[in-house]
């Protein structure tokens, strides 16, 4: 399981980062972002997964004490929650200001926004 | 061409990187320390069940409050940007009135999803979901209502008061920790109570819920900003 | 059961590479493409749900599925619009 998730996150990243660099579309270079944070997200919550453990959250079938024994790596998850938190911060961030720079130049299509090229 | 070829070279490269980190990966059989730390001691320190949800707010309980103030930039950068970007004039479409169904509709939903946010934030240390989730599930309720009538328009003044407030109580509550208890954001201000009951694991309800009313403003606002682009 | 997790795994995740291509392909249109991302958001949901981590599931279904694919269909209207 573990193989299966980096294995698939590792590949998305790929995907995510080829879309981004060779689109011309701001919006598709965004959208293939946002593939390749969920790829990232899924590497992180691979490493943490164990072998026939459970979720971190005890209740009466899972007591505190038996808890070290039976429970997978909580910390991943909690870092995870925090990236997905903060990548949806940041798509929105690039999104505003992809329809800024729209409503300046008329267009979302690099190839033509050339002052910054050298 | 050369572009393309420049692309493909990097990828496979970065591939190549990553099936030597995915073949040389050897599960572990053990927690290590620290993971070990938080699964046995999680339960004596703050008392609740959900340790994903004790390590966000008790153990790393800065990095949340770094996380909701970049979520805060954002969604003040993302208000700056759009502000200017409506533009005066243009076509001034009239528009269509939503209909009886749709009104009717998302008046009936929107305090259902509410009260589930807020269930789910207020439970965050016992159940899966908390601050985060139950935020995003009352920034959906702002959603439905801009999506059965795009040209509502909430008040600026309210999400803003809603946000400040929970920010300024979520920050006083980690300053009485570094009083009345171990250090900042301590959550043994309140008592531990018994494992499993909704008023258990000290502070920790009343923080996720604070940052669940704060990232739902957060979020909202971010949607009003997108939303208010669209009329002159 | 053992041998039910690995294979809802790799079904899950033959999906989500054929999206996430479906997504970063450019002769698709471009609310394909949005939502296609958000597919690999959600199937990502699920795989999380497998890999025994449920807040992050319900994290990743909420924001990362929900609320980005909103957004970029917001800004789609908008640059859509003229």
């Amino acid at each position: 399981m573990t193989e299966i998730a980096l294995a698939t996150g590792f590949l998305l990243i790929l995907i995510g980062l080829y879309g981004a660099l060779t689109n011309r579309n701001l919006l598709r270079m965004i959208v293939a972002f946002s593939v390749a944070n969920t790829g990232v997200n899924l590497v992180l919550v691979g490493v943490g997964y164990l072998r026939g453990r459970a979720a971190p959250i005890l209740d009466a079938t899972l007591p505190a004490a038996e808890a070290p024994a039976r429970i997978i790596d909580p910390l991943p998850q909690a870092l995870v929650l925090t990236a997905i938190v903060i990548g949806v911060g940041t798509t929105a961030l690039m999104l505003a200001y992809a329809y800024r720079l729209y409503l300046t130049r008329g267009t979302l299509d690099i190839s033509r926004l050339r002052e910054l090229k050298w | 061409m050369i572009r393309r070829a420049t692309v493909l070279l990097l990828l496979l490269g970065l591939g190549g990187v990553f099936s030597a980190l995915l073949f040389g990966y050897t599960p572990d059989d053990e927690l290590n320390r620290t993971a070990a730390y938080y699964a046995g001691q999680t339960v004596r320190d703050t008392g609740a069940a959900n340790i994903v949800t004790a390590i966000i707010v008790t153990y790393r309980g800065l990095d949340t409050l770094g996380e909701v103030t970049v979520l805060f930039l954002s969604a003040a950068i993302v208000g700056l940007v759009l502000a200017h970007g409506a533009r005066a004039g243009g076509a001034r479409r009239r528009p269509i009135p939503p209909g009886e169904l749709l009104e009717t509709g998302s008046r009936l939903l929107t305090p259902l999803i509410l009260l589930l946010g807020v269930h789910i934030f207020v439970n965050g240390h016992l159940t899966p979901g908390g601050g985060f989730q139950g935020g995003a599930i009352l920034a959906s309720a702002t959603l439905l209502l801009l999506l059965a009538n795009p040209m509502r328009r909430f008040s600026h003044r309210l999400i803003r008061l809603l946000e400040s407030l929970s920010g300024l109580l979520f920050v006083l509550i980690g300053l009485l920790g570094l009083l009345l208890a171990g250090g900042f954001l301590d959550n043994r201000i309140l008592p531990l109570g018994t494992l499993g009951e909704l008023t258990s694991a000290g502070a920790i309800p009343l923080i996720y819920s604070l940052i669940g009313l704060k990232v739902g403003a957060e979020f909202s606002s971010m949607l009003a900003a997108l939303a208010e682009t669209q009329e002159p | 059961m053992s041998a039910l997790l690995p294979a809802m795994g790799l079904l899950l995740s033959a999906a989500m590479l054929v999206a996430a291509l479906m997504a970063v392909r450019g002769r698709r249109s471009l609310p394909i493409s949005i939502l296609a991302a958000g597919l690999v958001s959600l199937l990502a949901s699920v795989q999380f749900l497998l890999l025994a981590a449920p807040d992050v599931a319900m994290t990743e279904a909420a924001i990362g599925s929900g609320l980005t694919t909103f957004l970029f269909f917001f800004i789609l209207a908008r640059v859509r619009h003229d």
